[in-house]
């Protein structure tokens, strides 16, 4: 399956084992979405259970918190994390706090997904990367998957969660895992291992990230994209690193980053987002505080700039295999 | 959850999803489709209370008759010279479209987006409006940039992300921006520029200024929460504006039953706000030049804000990224009870005698020629994809007016990342 079809399978078994759970977004209904993540549910579920919206992001996120309080496990689509911003009010003020202020009466048990990421030339709008805005939220969790297998467990799991979730779709491996070589060939899901995905029900935690890669030498955190493109780095360096996949920001598994960093003595962290106040910025910042006696070298961050994202010019943008090969070699120095 | 119809003596609710009449494989049939006699709206003075014509938000305001004849209060009364220069900009910028279409097929381009049958909405409302008055367009609006004679190939530099791209490569194709020709920056979130326009046009009033402002979104846009903004500034600040929604019946592949057009129509929206709310033709070029003629001097003379429905039928797809066989009938645009923009414009000129098949076809190899001579000396200056056409060090310009330190830093790390890759992008 390629990352597209285990989403859908997710929504799939999970429609199929509770009649609560819900569809809705823009053009998620008879099209099936932009992306075609909804396709086939409506003709299966129905037009109450799968249905389109209003294009009104703040909209659809607060019918949806609606529907949660009536009990029903909405999972709603944003067409681009883009154009999540107008739905901001309800997501920060409302469903981040529903619990907490109600004091447990009324829950936003609802997932949001929505596609995000460059390096399709989307340009401004069709490219950003707004974790670091919701990790900021206290009250949502924020979930990205970088594989097919993962993207299904990880999604049912967020449907099954009584909190509000984010789950943030890496688009540009919606078809196959990208290296950061936007000139090579494109690989694709059926050959990789994270693209063997059972049709049936399962699920991974959320809170528990994945060591993708075992290492000695450093620890890198990635998550999304950034998994394969360090990925390929490591293996073209021949360095011995540790990757791990985060798999969930909020969550976070503090436990599996202070273990591997307290093993390896070094801290890499690479994001696609903007640097500034970005959430390589909290991790360092963890990781400063828990592992500073175990740290032989300063902790390295590879983002992307502190730009929009620029259309023509998005290669230069992205984090490709030279700045984060660049940051290897720093990191490795001494 | 517990069986919610566990209160049985009660009558079970049921949910109303809206569904469009056809979809593929259905036959098109808009019999259902209202369409007035042109002619027979009535046409109130600008200075008219905005209560006063309500029915014209629910009716259809029309100038064109079924033998192409301009007739009733709306008539424009248009010199021919006049209408053949709409007729050509409307010709123009489909020319362009096609031509673009192809160049994005060809891979000439990441993106495009057409506005087949929609032309009348852009040229004939800008050519209604001052040369100097303020445009907050939404994607398909090229129109305004052609009725106002602005390069094209300045608009296919653009496209192209080339060396000649004023954008700098920085913007997706066709969201475009020339202040020169008051045609604001696009923005890819819908409807953002709706209270902008609202905006602009306060501060020319508080100015004193003459100068309005028009902006336009689609059918679907008008759920965002900007346009309910931009309505209420609009109606309480009285602002010179002219709200235009191009309702073209789809947005994406949602039909307009999903924006609330089952419930009411768009220019309804404007009477809550207590605005003046007209529907038109939108492929009548004469009943949209007519509508916002009059919504121009409402707004000159102070009588506030204007919001126009325009009435039309996207013909093509959404963009390049679309396919609308997948959720509409295939004979949909065929059908369509308004006919073609261009069309109907063009047997207006021949039924007045003052044009003709054979000037018609020789225009549109022109046209056709125009566009090509456009593309190539567009394609001089590079397209999407062959190499980097802008110095890498731009990608840091614009994003503040001076560059803070951390923006120089990560300028200086991206020009060693390029010193380090070997890539083909040499800087200049
Ligand atoms: C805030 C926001 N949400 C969603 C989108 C994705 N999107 C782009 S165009 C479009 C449909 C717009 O339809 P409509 O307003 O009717 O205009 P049309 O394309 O028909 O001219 C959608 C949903 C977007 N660009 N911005």
């Amino acid at each position: 399956m390629n990352m597209i079809q285990a989403i859908n399978s997710a929504m799939d078994v999970m429609m199929a084992r509770d009649p609560d759970v819900i569809v809705m977004g823009e053009d998620v209904g008879y099209f099936g979405g932009v992306f075609r993540a909804t396709a086939g549910l409506q003709a299966k579920y129905g037009k109450t259970r799968v249905f389109d919206t209003p294009i009104t992001e703040i909209g659809i996120v607060g019918v949806a918190i609606g529907m949660g309080a009536y009990g029903l496990r909405p999972v709603p689509e944003i067409q681009f994390a883009d154009y999540i911003y107008p739905a901001l009010d309800q997501l920060v003020s409302e469903a981040a706090r529903l619990r907490y202020r109600s004091a447990g009466e009324f829950t936003a048990p609802i997932t949001v997904r929505s596609p995000f990421g460059g390096g399709i030339f989307g340009g401004q709008t069709h490219s950003q990367s707004p974790e670091g805005i919701f990790t900021h939220v206290s009250g949502i969790k924020t979930v990205i998957p970088s594989t097919p297998y993962d993207a299904k467990g990880l999604l049912i799991a967020a449907i099954e969660d009584n909190d509000p979730v984010l789950f943030f779709e890496p688009k540009r491996i919606y078809n196959g895992p990208f290296n950061g070589h936007w000139d090579r060939p494109a690989e694709n899901w059926s050959k990789h291992p994270g693209g063997e995905v059972p049709t049936g029900y399962y699920h991974i935690p959320l809170g528990k990230a994945e060591i993708v890669r075992p290492g000695e030498a450093l620890t890198i955190l990635a998550y999304g994209t950034m998994v394969h493109v360090v990925r390929g780095v490591v293996e073209e360096a021949g360095v011995d690193a540790e990757i791990i996949d985060l798999r969930t920001l909020v969550p976070l598994d503090i436990e599996a980053i202070e273990a591997s960093v307290r093993k390896t003595g070094r801290c890499m962290i690479v994001h696609e987002a903007t640097r500034t106040s970005g959430f390589g910025a909290e991790l360092s910042a963890l990781v400063q505080e828990r592992c500073f006696y175990h740290l032989e070298a300063p902790i390295e961050r590879v983002t992307g700039f502190d730009t929009p994202y620029p259309h023509s010019l998005e290669w230069a943008y992205f984090p490709g295999p030279v700045r984060i090969g660049e940051a290897l070699r720093k990191i490795m120095k001494d | 959850m517990t069986d919610p119809g566990a209160r049985a003596n009660l009558p079970r609710l049921s949910l109303h999803v809206p569904e469009p009449r056809f979809r593929p494989g259905d036959e098109a049939d808009f019999a259902d489709v209202t369409v007035p006699p042109a002619g027979s709206a009535r046409r109130p003075d600008t200075a008219e209370k905005a209560d006063g014509f309500h029915e014209l938000a629910y009716g259809l305001i029309r100038v064109l008759d079924e033998s192409a004849q301009a007739v009733g209060p709306w008539d424009p009364k248009l010199d021919p010279d006049t209408l053949r220069r709409m007729l050509r900009y409307m010709a123009l910028v489909r020319a362009f479209d096609e031509r673009m279409f192809r160049a994005q097929r060809q891979g000439k381009t990441s993106f495009y987006m057409k506005s087949t049958g929609e032309e009348a909405v852009a040229v004939a409302a800008t050519m209604a409006l001052d040369p100097d008055d303020m445009c907050f367009p939404s994607y398909r609006q090229q129109g305004i940039l052609i009725a106002r004679e602005w390069s094209l190939v300045d608009m296919m530099n653009q496209i192209y992300s080339n060396s000649a791209d004023r954008l700098g490569g920085k913007q997706l194709p066709i969201m475009y921006s020339v202040k020169e020709r008051g045609f604001f920056s696009i923005s890819g979130n819908l409807a953002t520029q709706y209270p902008q326009a609202v905006g602009w046009a306060m501060a020319s009033a508080a100015k004193g200024d003459s100068r309005i402002a028009a902006t336009w979104c689609g059918e679907g846009s008008t759920a965002e929460g900007d346009f309910h903004s931009a309505c209420t500034f609009a109606s309480v600040y009285r602002a010179p504006v002219i709200l235009n929604v191009v309702n073209n019946q789809w947005a994406i592949s949602s039909f307009s039953g999903f924006a609330g057009a089952e419930a009411t129509t768009f220019a309804a929206r404007a009477l809550g706000y207590g605005i003046a709310g007209l529907r038109v033709d939108g492929n009548d070029a004469l009943a949209v030049y007519a509508a916002t003629r009059w919504a121009a001097e409402r707004a000159r003379t102070n009588q506030g804000a204007t919001l126009i429905e325009h009435f039309t039928y996207r013909a093509e797809g959404h963009s390049t990224s679309d396919d609308p066989s997948a959720y509409r009938s295939a004979q949909e645009s065929g059908k369509w009870p308004l006919g073609d923009p261009v069309v109907r414009l063009k047997q207006h000129l021949i039924a007045l005698g003052e044009w003709d098949e054979e000037r018609h076809a020789a225009q549109d190899k022109e046209v056709a020629e125009q566009v090509k001579a456009a593309q190539k000396e567009a394609e001089a200056n590079g397209i999407l994809g062959h190499g980097l056409h802008q110095p890498l060090d731009t990608l840091f310009d614009g994003v503040f007016e001076e560059m803070p330190w951390h923006l120089r830093e990560q300028q200086a790390q991206m020009l060693a990342e390029e010193e380090a890759s070997g890539r083909p992008w040499a800087r200049k």
